[in-house]
């Protein structure tokens, strides 16, 4: 299973670096967030709450553009066919688009987190960053396992674009408050840690009761 | 293409009489075999009724005209939808309980290519070669095969319809599959790659096929039985040396 999820986000990756249709459009979507709250907000600077609410919640949206791009390939010409009718385990289709959207996400985050705390954040990001990408990086774990298993209940319906959003997002207000609670103290000046170890934890579960539930459901997923 | 059209010529004396004919096995190795198979979208059903048996290394044409089910039959022998009612067997199978064994035993070539636009005619190959276990180097003989070497590094999206279609033609066969599904399968080619793709997916292949055709000469030249639907329903089932190209004319009237 875990070689055909290889062989899958491979193709992805290569796809991906040709046509750049998610990435890219992720990190300017969150830029442009950004910069309009830049100039939008009555504020020169924000930190703690509010600041981890702008950070948590654009993330959040951008994540809507990559998940609603995640099957567009797949839908194309047929090829998500190729991908049935081929001897593999169908859950390895899942692995490979939450292993993509993972580095995506990742990818975004290397753009998106310097231009907020350039923009938008008050005490920087400091010796608080190394906290601050863990917490991201298990926060982009549950993004990526609920977003592959959204983007594939969308795959086949002709609405898919309001499908993504109105299930989506319901199911990762768990992981933006996790992500935003864990985030506040980070992102507030003078900066702490507290709190980090519980959220940390209940990402994690999170994550884990997602990846399990999709890995059961996948199959019944793609039945037509 | 409503239940009542399909209904109306089921009952025609026609159609009883085309029920009424049973091809005769030829051998004892069916590679698929239907019983008054069923399949419906919402209220309204595709296929109804379906028997039929096709014997390892012959192949069946399946005629009918726009909407007569003959896609909705071929995606359902690939296990890409689930019949209905009836019983199904499939290269062993039995669908769709066990339509995860059909899975690398089956060759599709329907109306898309199944390829990724952004990927070359090779890698797209190369691709599928990974999932099935192929080694890489059959994706060379194959690209030769179907005249696509030199346009192999093209991304599929700057091919031709008749070059894309060879691209798919290759990857049909590309895990030598003991059934070939085939709808239209000559859509697009011109005469020369037609002949190139015959050793790949014509009678010469030797592999058992489902063909679905309009060409109603050609179509049954390279058959050994027939098979009519209308609206859904089985109309004429029999040998091909039985039918005169008269008779599938009349499925499309």
């Amino acid at each position: 299973m875990t070689r055909a999820a290889a062989v899958i986000l491979r193709k992805d990756l290569r796809i991906e670096l040709r046509t750049r249709e998610s990435v890219p459009a992720m990190a300017l979507f969150a830029v442009t967030v950004y910069v309009l709250l830049h100039f939008g907000l009555d504020r020169d600077t924000l930190d703690g709450d509010l600041a981890s609410g702008v950070l948590w919640v654009t993330l959040l949206l951008a994540t809507v553009l990559a998940v609603n791009r995640l099957f567009a390939n797949e839908r194309e010409d047929g090829a998500l066919d190729g991908l049935l009718l081929a001897p593999i385990d169908r859950t390895a289709l899942y692995l490979a688009k939450a292993a993509a959207l993972f580095l995506y996400l990742v990818l975004l985050e290397l753009v998106a987190v310097p231009a907020f705390a350039l923009l938008l954040l008050s005490p920087g990001l400091g010796g608080a960053l190394p906290e601050l990408l863990a917490v991201l990086l298990v926060a982009d774990l549950g993004l990526a396992a609920i977003g592959a298993l959204v983007a594939a209940l969308a795959a086949e319906t002709r609405v898919r674009e309001l499908v993504v959003p109105l299930f989506l997002l319901p199911l990762l207000v768990p992981v933006v408050i996790a992500g935003a609670s864990a985030t506040e103290p980070l992102l507030a000046a003078p900066q702490e840690a507290e709190g980090l170890g519980g959220w940390l934890a209940f990402l994690a579960l999170y994550d884990t009761v997602f990846v399990l539930v999709s890995l059961a459901v996948f199959d019944f997923l793609l039945e037509d | 293409m409503s239940d009542g059209v399909g209904a109306a010529r089921a009952a025609s004396p026609e159609a009883a009489a085309a029920h009424e004919e049973v091809v005769p096995p030829s051998g004892n190795n069916p590679v698929v075999e239907l019983e008054r198979l069923e399949r419906r979208y919402g209220e309204r059903a595709a296929l109804q009724g379906v028997s039929v048996r096709i014997e390892a290394g012959t192949t069946l044409g399946v005629f009918g005209p726009n909407g007569a089910g003959k896609t909705t039959l071929l995606r359902v022998l690939a296990g890409l939808l689930r019949p209905h009612g009836g019983t199904a067997r499939v290269a062993g199978a039995s669908l769709p309980e066990e339509a995860w064994k059909l899975r690398g035993r089956v060759g599709y070539l329907g109306h898309e290519p199944l390829l990724y636009r952004e990927l070359t005619g090779r890698e797209n190959l190369r691709f599928h070669a990974r999932l099935h276990g192929v080694p890489t180097d059959r994706v060379e003989a194959l690209l030769a095969a179907v005249g696509m070497e030199q346009r192999g590094h093209d991304p599929v999206r700057e091919l031709s319809r008749g070059m894309v279609q060879r691209v798919a033609a290759a990857r049909a066969v590309l895990h030598d599959p003991p059934l070939l599904l085939l709808d239209e399968p000559r859509a697009g080619l011109d005469i020369a790659a037609a002949a190139l793709l015959e050793p790949l997916l014509g009678r010469s292949s030797g592999r058992t096929r489902v063909l679905v055709t309009h060409d109603v000469e050609a179509g049954l030249s390279e058959c050994d039985a027939v098979l009519g639907l209308r609206a859904g329903r089985q109309t004429l089932r029999a040998p091909a040396a039985e039918v005169a190209p008269a008779r599938l004319r009349e499925l499309y009237a």
